[in-house]
């Protein structure tokens, strides 16, 4: 299956990735050619088998729901792009 | 007194411990070197020399008062992906071009305790997504070693390019690496270094940038099975703060490398002879053969059916994780911001000029591979495919203690080469995807020179959890192999 140009929009704006009209080929192109290079996967009879999410051969570890790090505003914040006080600081979201 | 950056970690541990140096001058002999080739290699994006001294200093006084750890005063380059409290960490990409870490990996702080010193944050391809270190946001790196007659530029293979080409130059005596698909392994081999991935969850995964979790492993790359095998010692040990973290005890790596190889079984792969592979590769996994053979193993034919689709289950499987990934790199809380006109302007803005092109079309194949009406027909294909490839990895297992296999289709190629579309730079992980898709430890061991002189590698690959036997075998063919060719661009050169 092929994308068409808006699919490759639409991919875009899911991804939030901001892409100009020009590339919009170029990306076509390309992701095209990836998705038919895995095309070749729908060969394989997988009838039966389970999905294998991880390289981990465990089970899921638990611990105990208890609070074991915080207080740390001010390492967390140093690296922000923008701060009002102790917070995150966005551009307006509700007028 | 021998040039000090020349001598292996082994052999600068004795040298450290028989105070024939110290670790201040073994650390300033390293300085000295990456001050005058990281120009040319480009191998780091942020040298620290100072805070090398300080860690060297540290090391001598542990070393006089007899409180020294295993790798007290050894001067390591770290790959640019592992968190570095008060160090920045870029991940090789624009986006986090600014950002320093307040915490520390586990692997480095493992490091750190041991007594290393660090040299400085090693380049990769951004985010780790490459296969020759031409994505980094930083610059690509210049692979030490020339073809014969030849000025070109090669690639030192990627995505832990900047690691490989600063082991094999000289200008630090070990790396760390992470391997997601083969960053460890087919860089060490295009640089005529070792390096290994080891099982899932051995090394922590705590700070190291997240590219496919699943997939995504720490190893240590160095000049010699018993350097990686001492590094591996250090790194790897159950980590609470990662939930995958293996709960197991951390075995004597070291005291496999001369374990012999007499008895054990050695598969070898119908399905790693591909169509095109030159006959030289195939000349040398004939010698490893022989090799193994001479020295006691018994070698026997094996299938793992599922090889071919391992590269396409791969580029599936890990966009998908990426896109999950790095969905947190939105200008709000870390990293580069650019404005727009409301919030997801602002997202969308931000993300276009702080990724590089690979790391955007593989965030966008992942975001389409996840989207509704796609998932089942690629996302779940993938994953049941991934899993008959860990079938295929458990049934030769019953049959045989470890495999043998190229480690990558070709040499080294030329900055440049391989660009024409993304699927051509793919297929130089074919032979490493596999082992990482099942979670296996695997080794890329230095095992001769191609006809223009370039470096290339055998692969062993184990058992879940077995990397001694790896480290045995990797013992073994090194020490047939015999492998001690310089690079053309190394710290004791003429330059």
């Amino acid at each position: 299956m092929s994308l068409d140009t808006a699919t490759v929009r639409r991919i875009a704006k899911l991804a939030r990735i901001r892409v100009e009209e020009p590339e919009i080929a170029t990306l076509q192109t390309e992701l095209n050619a990836i998705l038919g290079y895995v095309e070749q996967l729908n060969e394989v009879d997988v009838t039966g088998v389970e999905p294998l999410s991880g390289g981990a051969q465990m089970a899921m570890r638990l611990r105990e729901d208890q609070v074991t790090d915080g207080e740390i505003a001010e390492p967390i914040l140093a690296n922000a792009p923008d701060r009002e006080g102790r917070f995150f600081a966005v551009p307006k979201v509700v007028e | 007194m021998r040039f000090l950056p020349e001598l292996t970690i082994a052999a600068a541990l004795d040298g450290l411990a028989a105070r024939d140096f110290s670790a201040v001058e073994l650390a300033q002999a390293h300085i000295v070197a990456i001050e005058r080739l990281n120009p040319a290699l480009n191998a780091f994006i942020t040298p620290t020399p100072e805070l090398a001294l300080e860690m060297a200093a540290e090391a001598d006084a542990a070393l006089a008062a007899g409180t020294a750890g295993a790798l007290a005063g050894i001067p390591l380059a770290i790959k640019d992906l592992f968190c570095t409290a008060g160090v920045r960490t870029t991940a090789a990409s624009k986006i986090l071009g600014n950002f320093v870490p307040p915490y520390e990996s586990t692997v480095t702080a493992q490091l750190k305790a041991a007594g290393a010193v660090f040299l400085g944050k090693a380049n990769l391809d951004e985010f780790a997504m490459g296969s020759s270190n031409t994505t980094s946001g930083f610059g690509a790196v210049t692979n030490p070693w020339r073809r014969t007659g030849s000025d070109a530029r090669l690639v030192p293979g990627g995505s832990s390019g900047g690691s490989a080409a600063a082991v094999a130059a000289r200008v630090a005596m070990g790396a760390t690496g992470t391997d997601t698909g083969g960053s460890i392994r087919q860089p060490a081999s295009f640089t005529g270094i070792t390096g290994i991935k080891p099982t899932y969850g051995r090394c922590s995964r705590f700070g190291i940038v997240a590219f496919a979790s699943s997939l995504d492993q720490a190893g240590p790359m160095a000049r010699s099975v018993e350097d990686c095998a001492i590094l591996l010692g250090a790194m790897s040990g159950f980590d609470p703060r990662d939930s995958t973290s293996a709960e197991r005890t951390v075995p004597d790596f070291r005291a496999a490398v001369r374990r012999g190889v007499r008895g054990l079984r050695i598969g070898i792969p119908a399905e790693y002879r591909m169509d095109g592979m030159s006959g030289e590769i195939e000349g040398l996994w004939q010698k490893g053969i022989s090799w193994l053979r001479e020295q006691g193993a018994e070698i026997v034919d094996i299938s793992l059916p599922h090889t071919r689709y391992g590269l396409p289950v791969y580029y599936i499987v890990a966009p998908a994780e990426a896109s999950s990934n790095l969905a947190r790199y939105d200008g709000v809380r870390f990293g580069a911001r650019v404005d727009g006109e409301d919030l997801i302007d602002m997202y969308e803005r931000t993300r276009a000029a702080g990724f590089g092109a690979e790391v955007k079309r593989r965030i966008m194949i992942g975001t389409y591979v996840l989207s509704a009406g796609y998932y089942d027909a690629y996302y779940l294909q993938a994953q049941k495919i991934r899993a008959l490839i860990l079938r295929d990895f458990t049934a030769a297992f019953a049959k045989v203690d470890a495999l043998l296999t190229p480690t990558a289709p070709s040499a080294a190629f030329a900055i440049g080469e391989k660009t024409d579309d993304p699927v051509t730079m793919y297929l130089n992980d074919v032979f490493t995807v596999p082992a990482s898709l099942a979670g296996v430890p695997a080794m890329s061991v230095p095992a001769g020179l191609d006809a223009q002189g370039l470096p290339l590698g055998l692969q062993v690959i184990g058992r879940h959890f077995d990397e001694e036997t790896v480290i045995a075998v990797g013992g073994a063919l090194e020490n047939a192999a015999g492998f001690h060719a310089m690079p053309a661009i190394w710290a004791g050169g003429a330059h």
